[in-house]
């Protein structure tokens, strides 16, 4: 990967597709939820592109994570901020990156605990590659392979940019 | 670390207004409350927190448990270990238990002191310190007077090791000369046996109870003079500042430390208190079951 990518242009192309995708399956109010820290950032600006009444809603998923045993509790852990009701409501649930699928499982495990939404649709940035689990992206802004122990992510949050290392 | 603390509790309180009330973190885990003594308030908070935290809760009352028939401490301890319980929370009338334990059991155990004689209540103080950040911000402003019986009181000692470290403007202790404890000046607080003149513009006062099973002589006169020279009345609070949150980490002894219009009024933060004890004991137990964290004897 060797061309720099213009985030911004990237998550305005994604916001278009979204839109496009909520019109084909007639949602018409989504409630956007971004997954902490970069998540939120995507989310904020998807958000503001689809000029959505409705508050932006916050997960921090720190207290279901899986290798909480190995890694123990971060301790900048923020609060998990969703203040609407999820009930029957469709959710936009968006993450800078998709790798192992890990964090959209944990993700989907705490949306469970504020109630039933009547859809979920998933709106990353990037979609790599590394799946572990059976979690596939709706919605990517881009999809790039990288080679094993090569890592992407989303710096920010005044100006966004990609950072592989 | 009180501040890691403080804030991975803030996160909790986030839970516990949801739906559903708990999170996965510690499913699967088995926490033991072990209570030597009487508790109503911790022991129930430590039950909630872990049960929030999705672990299994054993509740033991060790004065009608094996002990009585003759099996040290440590045997029954043993025995937990072998029941393959991950955490004992320890409350003991004597000081120094909860860490004589963390010493003997398998180092994958984790340990939390729930208040060890007169030596410390970690945790409470730590939900103190919580409900006064809530309410006043920055701690480094602050005056906090304390008042009552400091010389048995555990909570005493872990609330001013814990504002001084988080960098307070004043700590005040406010009790009769018996009721001081000998070391007092080497804590780094001011000593006042006035009532009215300590309370003279503090931000928060906390009260005390009076601790009768923790007085090896009498060293009260009695509870009415106690109550008439440091009883927390509203003419009494007049000299401290207007907005001046009050606290108590129960149970109250209403009319011997604090009068009822104090503790039900607009300033208490009493039952605050409680709720944040949930709160603040879920993120201990996390922060230490999660990474085999020490998080020190003390504070």
């Amino acid at each position: 990967m060797n061309e720099q990518i213009n985030v911004d242009d990237l998550i305005k192309q994604l916001a278009d597709r979204t839109m496009h995708f909520l019109k084909n399956k007639n949602i018409d109010h989504p409630l956007v939820v971004g997954i902490h820290t970069g998540g939120v950032w995507v989310a904020k600006k998807i958000h503001h592109a689809l000029q959505l009444d409705s508050p932006l809603g916050q997960l921090d998923i720190s207290f279901y994570r899986d290798d909480f045993t190995k890694i123990g509790i971060n301790p900048q852990v923020k609060p998990s901020h969703l203040p609407f009701e999820i009930d029957n409501q469709h959710i936009l649930l968006v993450d800078d990156v998709l790798s192992t699928g890990r964090t959209i499982r944990a993700a989907l495990n705490e949306l469970f605990d504020y109630g039933r939404p009547a859809s979920i649709t998933l709106v990353v940035l990037i979609e790599r590659d590394g799946r572990e689990l059976p979690i596939q992206a709706d919605l990517a802004g881009k999809h790039i392979s990288l080679a094993p122990g090569q890592h992407i992510k989303l710096q920010g949050p005044d100006s966004l940019s990609l950072m592989l290392s | 670390m009180i501040i890691d603390v403080l804030d991975t509790a803030e996160s909790f309180a986030g839970v516990t207004r949801r739906t559903v009330k708990k999170v996965p973190l510690l499913r699967g885990r088995t926490v033991v409350n072990l209570f030597f003594e009487a508790s109503t308030r911790t022991r129930t908070t430590f039950e909630l927190a872990a049960k929030r935290l999705s672990a299994d809760v054993l509740n033991i009352q060790m004065a009608a448990s094996a002990t009585t028939k003759g099996e040290t401490l440590l045997d029954t301890l043993a025995n937990f270990e072998a029941m393959q319980c991950d955490m004992f929370i320890v409350r003991h009338d004597r000081s120094g238990t909860a860490h004589f334990i963390a010493r003997h059991v398998a180092p994958h155990i984790s340990v939390i002191n729930a208040g060890d004689g007169s030596h410390a209540h970690p945790t409470q103080a730590m939900l103190d310190m919580f409900t006064i950040r809530r309410i006043k911000g920055d701690f480094y402003p602050l005056s906090v007077a304390i008042v009552g019986d400091i010389a048995h009181s555990r909570v005493a000692r872990s609330q001013i090791h814990a504002l001084t470290t988080l960098g307070v403007n004043e700590v005040r202790v406010i009790g009769p000369k018996t009721l001081m404890p000998k070391d007092i000046n080497a804590l780094g607080v001011h000593v006042y046996h006035n009532l009215e003149a300590g309370l003279r513009d503090v931000d928060v006062v906390i009260m005390l109870r009076l601790q009768r099973e923790r007085m090896d002589s009498e060293l009260l006169p009695g509870e009415l003079e106690y109550y008439q020279q440091y009883g927390l009345t509203e003419e009494k609070l007049k000299a401290a500042k207007a907005d001046a949150m009050i606290m108590h980490p129960g149970p109250i002894n209403r009319g011997v430390e604090i009068e009822s219009a104090v503790a039900d009024g607009p300033r208490s933060v009493i039952l605050q208190q409680v709720t944040h004890g949930i709160a603040i004991r879920m993120a201990v137990m996390s922060m230490t079951m999660g990474s085999g964290l020490d998080l020190g004897t003390e504070t």
